[in-house]
């Protein structure tokens, strides 16, 4: 393998942030300092003007394959999440089938390796079929390298399935990932409860149906000692439930969504189904709680929940019509526009954080430093940009980022030694 | 105005305009033979994904009595059964030839999507829980005229009165009445309000019956029970329902109305046509004014009503 080498890059990464070129050879990091020069045959990377970090991780992302490859399949989804600046993906598992066997996981995983773009890592089901009534076989996943197990899509409901489920995976050195919604409370919902859903005539999706579900497993984390990491955070109240919960020293981590730092449910006036997401665009207020999760640290990480649906089932009424939205692709860009943090923490928080968390730090979010794997990501933090979803690599189209201003893009991608990304188009 | 979709999307000055034209429409409806050519030529398709009998029959006399032709699309027997997408069913009728589309639909907002995949108008007969901007045009008018308010509605007392939370009806009436100046009270347990309004709420209909200009009784679902919205609709009848009691409380003047299908016994728990405010037939009947008014509006491009070719 030939070696690359970046020139003229901020490198930045858990350890801080330095001017250094940085060398790769053999799939790793083999230099780092300042005025490195080219050897023969290397591939010279521009990073003048940008920074050098680990590679992005998100812990959530739903490449519908096996099931809904209309929408997308894991090569395409892979490939957008290389033009985002990713090189470690957690396939979610509500597939068809679902990812509730070694069979399917090892599917899922294979798939990932032919597409050759970045590290696919599925994710297994809590139960069977995310029925919520049987346990997954989670041992048996997580010997076949599972490490995160949801039934997102779904929160599980019972809350003895739940109590059962961590107090079994406690042993097991997993972590439970849980989509809080309590579905009794949501029948029928379409967007936030609240003023805009009452003037509107949609059904509406209350705060208290996410809150009482996150409130609940905290709980079940006291009493097992499990650790849950909590999806998509959508409400200022949650926000404040897991802040309340880290200060109490429980092993409860939360991610967030680019959508709910920068989208709002007054967007549903137009009744355009591309801001139909569970959880539902929330208000301003919301917003700037989680913003500020993230910059306290309560919120560890940005995930995308990128939900490629194809153009026709988009397009049925609201009610109908599913929900998600894409991420990979503008995750980084709607981050810096939105977040009033230093560059560093938004880093932190698409890279060695959520790493952390999915169980893949020894390969994602490592400092750039000899030795290490060389799986880096190069942006450039300051170009304003927009969404052109024709030039989009997701298969599907329901980005609803269309016309606004974007800020910082990703130039370079490097996977495992070599390029995913080059000059912001991906190399295969 | 391309389309007509909802009260707040018209706006005030459309509403006072469609109200006078409504007049010479009333005034078209009362003659012998109530016909003018004015739509002659023109196309009017009613789209309903929804049953809804009188809604339809109103638009389409009210296109006949313009010359419109019309075609009626119903759900039940077309190829939405067979799995064809609501854009492909549009798209294929506007192939067609369509110059209006009435639309009902069980789904909010679906009008707006509409509109993005045909250049005709979008005419909105009732989406979801959202809106039914003719029904607020002829609730208007019915009263303007009841009331001999043909200017503004300012000082009015109008009570809605039930399930708001689920009524088209009502969120475009209380925008309607609001824009004419009406002040406008919700009456309602809090299951079946909005979960955010700005409007001024009731609990109890008794404390305002007596001052009320005009009291709008909304259709009580039975459903609405098994949802433990209310516990029972005889305790709905108790505490909302237009009984006997609270009819003779009414002040002399004062209208009672009802968009239709009602529960007898239920929020209309006295017989209406002893009442003499109650003007629920003038309701039906301006319907049609208002909807040809409508549709004169969108389709006319200027031409005078009783303009011959």
């Amino acid at each position: 393998m030939s070696g690359i080498l970046i020139t003229g890059g901020n490198v930045i990464d858990r350890t801080g942030e330095r001017r250094a070129d940085v060398r790769i050879a053999g799939g790793i990091v083999s230099e780092v300092g300042q005025g490195l020069t080219a050897a023969d045959g290397e591939q010279m990377l521009d990073a003048s003007g940008c920074v050098v970090s680990p590679g992005f991780v998100d812990l959530h992302a739903h490449l519908r394959e096996p099931g809904t490859e209309e929408a997308e399949t894991i090569e395409t989804g892979s490939r957008a999440a290389a033009k985002g600046g990713y090189t470690c993906v957690v396939a979610m598992p509500n597939t068809d089938p679902t990812q509730d066997s070694v069979s399917v996981i090892e599917f899922v995983r294979r798939q990932g390796e032919a597409a050759g773009l970045c590290d696919v890592r599925p994710a297994g089901s809590i139960t069977i079929g995310r029925q919520g009534q049987q346990l997954s076989p989670l041992a048996e996943l997580a010997d076949a390298g599972v490490h995160l197990f949801t039934d997102d899509g779904d929160g599980v409901q019972d809350p003895l399935l739940m109590r059962r489920a961590l107090e079994y995976a406690a042993d097991l050195g997993i972590v439970l990932a849980q989509h809080c919604e309590v579905k009794r409370l949501t029948e029928r919902a379409v967007m936030h409860e609240g003023h805009c859903c009452s003037k509107l005539g949609l059904p509406g999706w209350p705060s208290i149906a996410e809150e009482l579900m996150v409130h609940r497993d905290i709980e079940l984390v006291r009493l097992t000692g499990a650790p849950v990491h909590i999806l998509h955070l959508s409400t200022a109240r949650s926000v404040q439930l897991v802040r309340a919960a880290k200060a109490d020293g429980l092993p409860v981590t939360a991610e967030a969504t680019p959508h709910h730092i920068s989208l709002t449910d007054e967007l549903l006036a137009g009744y355009s189904s591309l801001y139909k997401v569970n959880p539902p665009l929330r208000t301003m207020a919301d917003v700037e709680a989680i913003r500020a999760g993230l910059a306290d640290g309560t919120i560890d990480a940005i995930a995308t929940d990128h939900a490629p649906h194809a153009p026709e089932t988009k397009e049925q009424p609201l009610d109908q019509a599913p929900s998600g939205m894409l991420g990979l692709e503008t995750a980084l860009g709607v981050s810096l526009a939105s977040l009033d943090m230093p560059v560093a923490d938004v880093v932190a928080a698409l890279s060695w954080k959520p790493a952390a968390i999915a169980g893949v730090a020894d390969q994602h979010g490592r400092p750039v430093a000899p030795g290490e794997p060389a799986n880096l990501t190069v942006f450039d933090p300051n170009v304003e940009w927009q969404v052109v979803p024709t030039q989009l690599a997701s298969k599907s189209r329901n980005t609803p980022y269309v016309g606004l201003p974007l800020r910082g893009k990703v130039k370079h991608t490097v996977w495992r030694g070599s390029a995913t990304v080059l000059d912001g188009v991906a190399t295969r | 105005m391309k389309h007509f979709r909802s009260v707040d999307e018209a706006g005030p000055e459309a509403i006072r305009r469609l109200l006078d034209l409504a007049d010479h429409m009333a005034e078209v409806n009362r003659r012998p033979n109530p016909k003018v050519p004015a739509l002659r030529g023109k196309t009017v398709c009613n789209v309903f994904f929804e049953d809804s009998t009188r809604t339809r029959l109103s638009f389409e006399t009210a296109a006949k009595r313009l010359s419109a032709d019309t075609m009626n699309f119903s759900v039940s027997s077309s190829s939405v059964n067979k799995g064809e997408s609501l854009r492909d069913t549009i798209e294929t009728i506007a192939a067609m030839g369509v110059d209006a589309f009435v639309i009902r639909h069980k789904s909010s907002g679906v009008p707006w999507q509409i509109a993005e995949w045909t250049n005709a108008s979008v005419i909105n007969a009732g989406d979801g829980w959202h809106a039914h901007p003719t029904q607020a045009l002829l609730d208007c008018y019915t009263i303007r005229t009841a009331l001999d308010r043909p200017d503004s509605f300012d000082g009015l007392k109008i009570a809605i009165v039930g399930d708001i939370k689920h009524s088209r009806v009502a969120r475009s009436d209380i925008r309607a009445f609001t824009m004419l100046g009406a002040d406008v009270m919700l009456v309602a347990p809090r299951t079946l309000l909005p979960p955010d309004t700005d409007m001024p709420v009731v609990t109890e209909l008794d404390d305002i019956i007596g001052e009320l200009d005009v009291i709008y009784l909304l259709r009580m679902q039975q459903e609405r029970m098994t949802e433990s919205l209310v516990p029972s609709l005889r305790e709905y009848t108790t505490r909302f329902g237009l009984t006997p009691e609270r009819a003779r409380r009414l002040p002399e003047h004062a209208l009672i109305m009802h968009p239709g299908p009602m529960n007898r016994g239920v929020e209309m728990a006295v017989d209406p046509s002893e009442l003499p405010g109650s003007v629920i037939l003038n309701q039906v009947t301006n319907g049609i004014a208002v909807r040809m008014a409508v549709l004169f509006d969108l389709l006319g491009s200027g031409s005078n009503l009783e303009e011959n070719e």
